[in-house]
């Protein structure tokens, strides 16, 4: 017990104190990156949530060379066969092979979901940024019409925007972005009003550095985690309301064999006792959305350490 | 207190007014021209300014706006588009229904969901608790029309326990009319649980962890007294709040509910008026639904105020 003497109060130590002071050296924040690496990879959720979505990925980018079959090309007299040997997920109602659309048909949601997540993100982390920073009368205005687009469910400005521009893939990119701004927007702001009493800030200000600078370049690598795993759980409800636009024939367009658009054309004939090209799809959704939201899991655990 | 529930009722009628304005913009103005919009790029030029002109939309922006509000407010919505019928009399009778289904999911749903949230905050971090919270998580991730699906396919068609559709028979009593909703409405209770469960389960751990949580222990309470009368009646306070948010995405889940199941709600009524391009009818229905969420939040706030005397309290100060 006795052998761990306390060392001695030493006498003080300024510079150990100004580095104090200076906040974590760069050192620190390497660690820090590499520490979470660590709980990240030793993460099951994270694990199991990449591959799934690695999977898809690999879908996306490959799907045709990945396939035997055109999942375009079909007649209406092999529709809906049973799966069998040759095509695995059966056939659906134009005759075409359920199992090579299935695969093809992750490209357009892979593009459209992250595209509209990352503008959301981009978009909401600027307006975050300027009304939690700034406070007072551009924080009260903007606080309130974020609260106004929160009080309509996200699908219905959707279908609504959509029905009065019209559906396209660009369009949907748009549409969902602007509505995931606010929603992101509050996430940032909660995070920057943390940030703006602390020194560094001051310490920018004081040395006269300009307002985008201290937003841009010293708080935003502050906020980043908080970002990233927003970014990961919107990545989730884009997927969900792409998907459910596609469903609600307001999203992508046929021929694409989209999975939203393939429940849509065949949920009809379930009572009828065809389940095929109607179970393969879905389950190709809800393995991807539960992908994305096992790695926003996994990024939570690592960030709020 | 009262002044507590003016403050709130004001800052929701602003929301509501600003809400007005929103929907309006997107239905009259980002179409640009409606008329062309809803007869299609092959009308005749003569037949869209007419449609503007008897939809009112030729008009100056503003005017069109403040005579809108002034038909609402007098109970005149307008008339479809497509069925030339006043939407009210179509509007009323599909918000009925979907109340009903609405009103069946969270009768489910929130027993259920606070109970898991509980049970796995007791054992923070055991396998019950990975399992419930992960569960839940993967179960709200789901599209509600993926779940509905699922569901048809495995108890309807495979089991055949279940209805295809939710349109009972005309004349079925109660109980008929239960058996035919409830798979629409666990398609609901599934996206829902897993929100209202993790709630549940991060106020049921903060109260756990509570300085007056380990004073009642220490006291000798008994276990379930402390649950009970110091656990519960705290970490349930913002469950509240979840559930009344959760109002909305509801009613916005109805819309693919309802179409899957055929059921004459709300939700069908606004994918019908998005599909034939019917902006006064999908205008009014949305308006509707944004309505009734600022209703349902702002009696969250109250029940809320009126549970916890710190939230009144610390607020009439300001």
């Amino acid at each position: 017990m006795s052998a761990a003497a306390p060392p001695p109060p030493s006498a003080v130590d300024p510079v150990g104190e100004a580095v104090a002071a200076l906040g974590p050296p760069r050192d620190d924040a390497r660690l820090a990156r590499r520490e979470r690496l660590q709980v990240l990879v030793h993460s099951k959720s994270f694990i199991a949530g990449a591959i799934i979505v690695g999977f898809f990925v690999f879908c996306a980018i490959f799907g045709k060379l990945l396939v035997l079959q055109d999942p375009f090309a079909g007649s209406p007299i092999n529709g809906l066969e049973a799966p069998s040997s040759s095509n695995w997920f059966g056939t659906d109602r134009l005759g075409r092979d359920v199992f090579s659309r299935v695969i093809v048909g992750s490209r357009d949601i892979m593009i459209i979901a992250p595209a509209a997540t990352l503008l959301g993100t981009v978009l909401g982390t600027a307006l975050g940024l300027v009304t939690g920073y700034f406070r007072g009368v551009v924080d009260d205005v903007l606080s309130r019409l974020i609260e106004t687009v929160l009080a309509l469910p996200v699908i219905l400005v959707a279908v609504m925007a959509l029905v009065s521009l019209g559906p396209s893939n660009l369009t949907i990119i748009f549409v969902v972005g602007f509505v995931f701004a606010p929603v992101i927007a509050r996430t940032v702001r909660a995070a920057v009003l943390g940030e703006r009493e602390l020194e560094y800030v001051s310490a920018a200000r004081l040395r006269n550095e300009r307002t985008p600078y201290i937003l841009f370049a010293e708080i935003l690598p502050n906020v980043m985690g908080p970002v990233i795993v927003e970014f990961t759980v919107r990545l989730g409800y884009a997927i969900f309301i792409v998907a459910t636009l596609s469903f609600l024939g307001l999203g992508v367009q046929p021929p694409s064999p989209d999975w939203g658009l393939q429940i849509f054309d065949h949920y009809g004939l379930i009572s009828g006792g065809y389940w095929w090209p109607v179970l393969f799809p879905a389950a190709a959704i809800a393995l991807l959305v539960i992908g994305v939201n096992l790695i926003a899991d996994g990024l939570t655990q690592a960030f709020e350490r | 207190m009262a002044k507590f529930i003016a403050k709130r009722v004001a800052l929701g009628l602003v929301t509501l007014v600003l809400l007005s304005m929103l929907v309006f913009f997107m239905a009259n103005v980002l179409p640009g021209n409606v008329g062309r919009r809803v007869l299609g790029p092959f009308a005749s030029p003569t037949a869209v300014a007419q449609l503007n002109h008897q939809l009112g939309t030729d008009q100056p922006i503003i005017k069109q706006y403040f005579d809108q509000m002034k038909g609402y407010l007098q109970g005149d919505m307008g008339r479809s588009v497509s069925t030339r019928q006043p939407i009210s009399d179509v509007l009323w009778p599909a918000l009925g229904h979907s109340l009903k289904l609405a009103i069946l999911a969270f009768i489910i749903v929130v027993p259920l969901s606070i109970l898991g949230g509980v049970i796995a905050a007791l054992k923070e971090g055991s396998t019950r608790d990975r399992v419930i919270t992960v569960g839940g998580l993967s179960a709200t991730a789901v599209p509600d029309f993926v779940w509905a699906v699922l569901l048809l396919i495995v108890f309807s068609l495979g089991l055949g326990i279940f209805p295809s559709t939710a349109a009972w028979p005309d004349g079925s009593g109660v109980l008929t009319q239960i058996r035919y909703l409830l798979l629409p409405a666990f398609c609901l209770v599934f996206v829902l649980f897993g929100y209202i469960a993790r709630m549940a389960r991060a106020g049921t751990i903060e109260a756990l962890d509570a300085d007056y949580t380990r004073t009642a222990v220490i006291k000798g309470l008994p276990q379930r007294t402390v649950l009970w009368r110091h656990v519960l009646r705290n970490s349930l306070l913002p469950t509240i709040a979840v559930i009344a948010t959760q109002v909305g995405y509801l009613m916005g889940g109805l819309v693919v509910i309802e179409l899957i199941f055929n059921y004459q709600g709300i939700g069908q009524m606004i994918f019908r008026a998005a599909t034939q391009k019917d902006f006064p009818a999908l205008e009014a229905a949305v308006l509707v639904v944004g309505v009734v969420f600022l209703l349902s939040t702002l009696a969250a706030d109250i029940l809320y105020s009126i549970l916890n005397p710190r939230v009144r309290l610390g607020s009439a100060d300001q």
